[in-house]
């Protein structure tokens, strides 16, 4: 069987394993699309590409099409979110002296209790913090944004380090914290340079990392591939979060086509079992990382609205249209039109109140019921597309 | 007449970073700038506020500059991507030659287009290198495996070396396959029965 071409642009990190895993475990030959996958280096680089048509789809930070759709980049053919491929997978690491500092006034690097930490760091840096972040439209920004200033954190320097050289930006002082995607935290513990302070998901519990992006017109033009990787992509994500598959994925990922690096250092992640100081402190959180549970590949829409919400606040625009052109780029339509053949359990809504979910809750679905993943805030945030008055 | 315009180049190799500065130079009279690492690039930047800005696409500091572009105090000239001002056709050459380039609000395209013009020529010059040495690399590699299947015919058949390709060759093309590519499953299924 000939099998339809297609490029995918990635970055190294542990939440490219739905385009890995799709694939490497056959996925995309099922659906006859023959991968060709595209290691990138700069999350630029992937949306000038795929804007250009060099690649046809891309693994990137779900707030990238959000702050296109506000006009807050190059000019290029519109770029939609199909699909969801990550939530979490971030961590919040702090250099050796902070380390040094919380631990002297009796922080325990529990990882698991945001305010607890983000006072904690306010007690010991009165004077503020630098904190490195991937890219400027990136969850990263937001977590960091958004619990910082709930605990208080005066004044907050964020600035942009590419992810394999956040471990160096610790070290040489550049900055004091960073937050970023798996391996790339472990990475600084590995090296020593750094203590893993907070999962992103002890901030929000289901902030959506990576989505599947795409040009519009090519999305639209060519709905029959369009629906077939999607629906490869889905099963892949289905396969990742069966817990015994993630030592596996990890394998794969590590390999030197893909992260190269050690498997126990993508591991690590991609298991929850995550080593927070140099000194070996393990932590076990369960849900570090998900690629589907929960419903979490549906790109609701309100999520779009709550990062433009933000976006424009930060650059001084007029929230209102900026939330929206941003909710007519996650493709909620097209993400029920492909994936309702393969089974996958649909909301009845496509936008909800953000925040809403302490605990995972079963719903109503457009046929029988399905299970919503918690969604929470650590200070008990909600977000209203409708009445937007309370981010911070 | 038009005043000279100040060009950053931001290139870690200096054998890539000199021929394209050279390119520029033969494209008008521009003080022209390489910086090499991202240490302390934006604070560079800041000082040198630029009116263009060329770096590889997949150069990682090409995410601080991104960062750059967006910001617009005082002291940090914003610099914005060409493609907001220029036509689709030269953003396209430039991307596919692996170039980005950063340029200052209001430029005149007619200014810009000779240096991206130079630029792109270059740049389509270490592509062509740049795939010429993985093609080497590739061919070497290929050279190695071929040899190490010989040798494990050789030795499991007691055939010499002239058979032992033959078969290679022979079982290659009954499979339809690469040579390199039956050598490499037979060192493998080798080292699996070892």
């Amino acid at each position: 069987m000939n099998l339809t071409p297609l490029r995918l642009g990635y970055l190294p990190l542990i939440d490219a394993a739905p385009l890995v895993v799709t694939h490497e475990l056959g996925f995309a030959a099922e659906e006859g699309l023959g991968l060709d996958l595209v290691r990138q280096t700069a999350w630029a680089q992937s949306r000038d590409m795929l804007g250009a048509g060099l690649v046809d789809a891309a693994h990137m930070l779900v707030p990238m099409p959000v702050a296109q759709a506000m006009g807050l980049g190059p000019r290029m053919p519109a770029l939609d979110l199909l699909m969801v491929l990550s939530q979490g997978g971030q961590a919040v690491a702090v250099s050796r002296d902070l380390t040094a500092r919380l631990r002297a006034r009796g922080h325990d690097f529990a990882f698991d209790d945001a305010r607890a930490a983000g006072l904690a760091l306010r007690a010991v840096a009165p004077q503020g913090l630098r904190v490195a972040v991937p890219f400027a439209f990136s969850t990263q920004h937001e977590l960091i944004a958004h619990w910082l200033g709930a605990c208080g954190v005066g004044d907050v320097r964020v600035t942009t380090v590419p992810p394999p050289m956040m471990a160096d930006a610790l070290a040489s002082a550049e900055v004091d914290v960073f937050c970023v995607g798996e391996p790339w935290a472990s990475f600084a513990v590995e090296r020593g340079l750094a203590a893993l302070l907070l999962p992103g998901n002890a901030i929000w519990a289901a902030a959506p990392e990576k989505g599947l992006v795409m040009r519009r017109d090519l999305a639209e033009g060519r709905p029959e591939i369009t629906g077939r990787l999607m629906r490869a992509v889905w099963r892949a994500c289905r396969w990742l979060d069966e817990a015994q598959n993630r030592g596996t994925a990890a394998d794969i990922l590590s390999r030197p086509a893909y992260l190269d690096l050690s498997p126990e250092l993508a591991e690590r992640g991609l298991t929850g079992r995550l080593m927070v100081t140099p000194d070996g402190d393990m932590r076990q959180d369960a849900h570090f990382i998900a690629f589907h549970d929960g419903a979490a590949n549906f790109p609701w829409k309100s999520r779009a609205a709550l990062f433009a919400h933000r976006i424009a606040q930060r650059h001084g625009l007029d929230p209102g249209p900026a939330m929206q052109a941003a909710m007519g780029h996650f493709r909620t339509d097209l993400y029920r039109q492909h994936l309702r053949p393969a089974g996958a359990a649909l909301p009845g809504a496509s936008s909800r109140v953000e925040g809403a979910l302490p605990q995972d809750r079963l719903v109503a679905a457009e046929k029988g019921q399905m299970i919503l993943g918690a969604d929470g805030f650590f200070d008990g945030f909600t977000f209203d597309p409708a009445a937007p008055a309370s981010t911070n | 007449m038009d005043k000279r315009l100040s060009i950053v180049i931001i290139e870690p190799d200096p054998d890539r970073a000199e021929p394209i500065m050279a390119g520029l130079r033969d494209a008008g009279d521009h003080d022209i700038r390489i910086i090499a690492g991202e240490t302390g690039l934006a604070r560079r930047i800041a000082e040198l506020r630029p009116d263009v800005v060329l770096i590889d696409l997949a150069n990682p500091s090409r995410d601080i500059l991104e960062e750059l572009a967006l910001a617009s105090g005082p002291m940090e000239r914003p610099v914005a991507m060409f493609v907001d001002q220029s036509d689709e056709q030269l953003t396209r050459a430039a991307i596919e030659a692996g170039i980005s380039a950063y340029v200052v609000d209001g430029l005149r395209a007619d200014r810009l287009q000779p240096i991206l013009d130079a630029a792109i020529a270059r740049f389509h010059l270490f592509q062509r290198m740049r795939a010429e040495l993985a093609s080497m690399r590739t061919a070497l590699e290929e050279r190695k495996i071929i040899d190490r299947a010989k040798a494990i015919l050789m030795k499991a058949r007691g055939i010499d070396e002239e058979a032992a390709y033959a078969l290679l060759r022979k079982t290659a093309m009954d499979q339809g396959k690469r040579v390199a590519e039956i050598a490499q499953q037979l060192v493998m299924a080798a080292g699996l029965l070892t």
